[in-house]
């Protein structure tokens, strides 16, 4: 049985603790780091990460970008919206087909 | 293939003979592999785009309103109101099978059967905002995590259409053409070695003829 994380500063992610899902607040990038690895190994098949802490553990996040579990999903915190989750999946195209050709005019 | 060395030999021909056939083949169930895993692929990325912008709206939104909720009381309260979860969601992770790539489905269930289970605290000292926000992150997160499993899937679908156009192009451009240059070349070696062979038995017969029978022909 899998659980679902979610991780970013806390005031970010604190609303999802009442749907019950695991919030898991962090504020230094070791601390960061850290919590990642754990969360990926230890029984969390999703972990929402917002887009500000992604951008910092980019290297860690695409080690597991091949796996089947965790599956790491980039939300927007409440500082807004960077548009890295949109990249995301252009990127996610670009990878399969070599270019962008469905939402490069977006 | 100056460069790598082939011993032209009747058994080396048909060992390559057989590879052209195996390589061909090859060639094109990876094609099919790469044109049906695109189709899908582009399928579901789409999806993916809409379930995006949505969520992400959606969060937005929520996070908005958390703001406002948070204006209206002080922390302490609100840490308090949000400190016990009533909702717990497990998930389960299945797997499905595309065109040989895995890709995950996920299941959840929550603890209480109750959706609208998630306040965690009673109405007398938060504001209603709270209850707002808090409703609205609810109504967000099935989507999230529709979000979850074709995110993840396409993340793992377009590795592996890469990996499968890699090899189909390598067959195309580098295997094939190779086995068939090497046929062409043993073939010809072969085709030049029995009219060498045949070329000196001729002269070796001209020459016992001469032995035997005392005339030149050469005059």
């Amino acid at each position: 049985m899998y659980k679902i994380a979610v991780l970013g500063d806390y005031d970010s992610i604190y609303g999802f603790a009442t749907l019950g899902l695991d919030t898991f607040p962090v504020n230094t990038r070791d601390e960061a780091t850290e919590t990642l690895a754990k969360l990926a190994g230890g029984g969390y098949g999703i972990i929402y990460i917002t887009e500000a802490w992604a951008a910092e553990l980019k290297h860690e996040i695409s080690r597991y970008q091949e796996q089947l579990t965790p599956a790491i999903i980039q939300i927007p915190g409440i500082s807004g919206n960077t548009g890295a989750g949109i990249a995301g999946v252009k990127k996610s195209v670009e990878v399969a087909v070599g270019s962008d050709i469905l939402f490069s005019n977006q | 293939m100056a460069s790598k060395q082939i011993t032209p030999t009747r058994m080396e021909l048909t060992k390559t003979k057989k590879k052209l056939v195996t390589a061909r083949r090859g060639h094109k169930l990876l094609k099919d592999k790469r044109d049906e895993l695109m189709r899908q692929f582009l399928d579901l990325v789409k999806e993916n785009m809409a379930l995006r912008q949505k969520v992400e709206a959606g969060i937005l939104s929520a996070n908005k309103n958390f703001v406002i909720a948070k204006a209206g009381m002080d922390e302490a309260t609100l840490n308090t109101a949000l400190m016990a979860p009533k909702q717990e969601v497990n998930l389960e992770v299945g797997q499905k099978n595309v065109m040989s790539v895995n890709i995950p489905v996920f299941n959840t269930t929550t603890r209480t059967a109750d959706v609208n289970d998630i306040y965690s605290y009673g109405f007398a000292f938060t504001s209603s905002d709270l209850d707002g926000a808090v409703k609205s992150l609810a109504d967000i997160l099935p989507d999230m995590l529709r979000l979850a499993e074709t995110e993840k899937a396409c993340q793992l679908m377009a590795a592996e259409i890469e990996k499968t156009r890699r090899r189909v192009n390598a067959l195309e451009h580098v295997t094939i053409p190779e086995a068939q240059e090497t046929i062409k070349y043993i073939t010809m070696k072969l085709d030049e070695n029995e009219r060498s062979s045949q070329i000196r038995l001729m002269k070796v017969k001209d020459m016992m003829l001469e032995e035997a029978h005392h005339y030149s022909e050469r005059q």
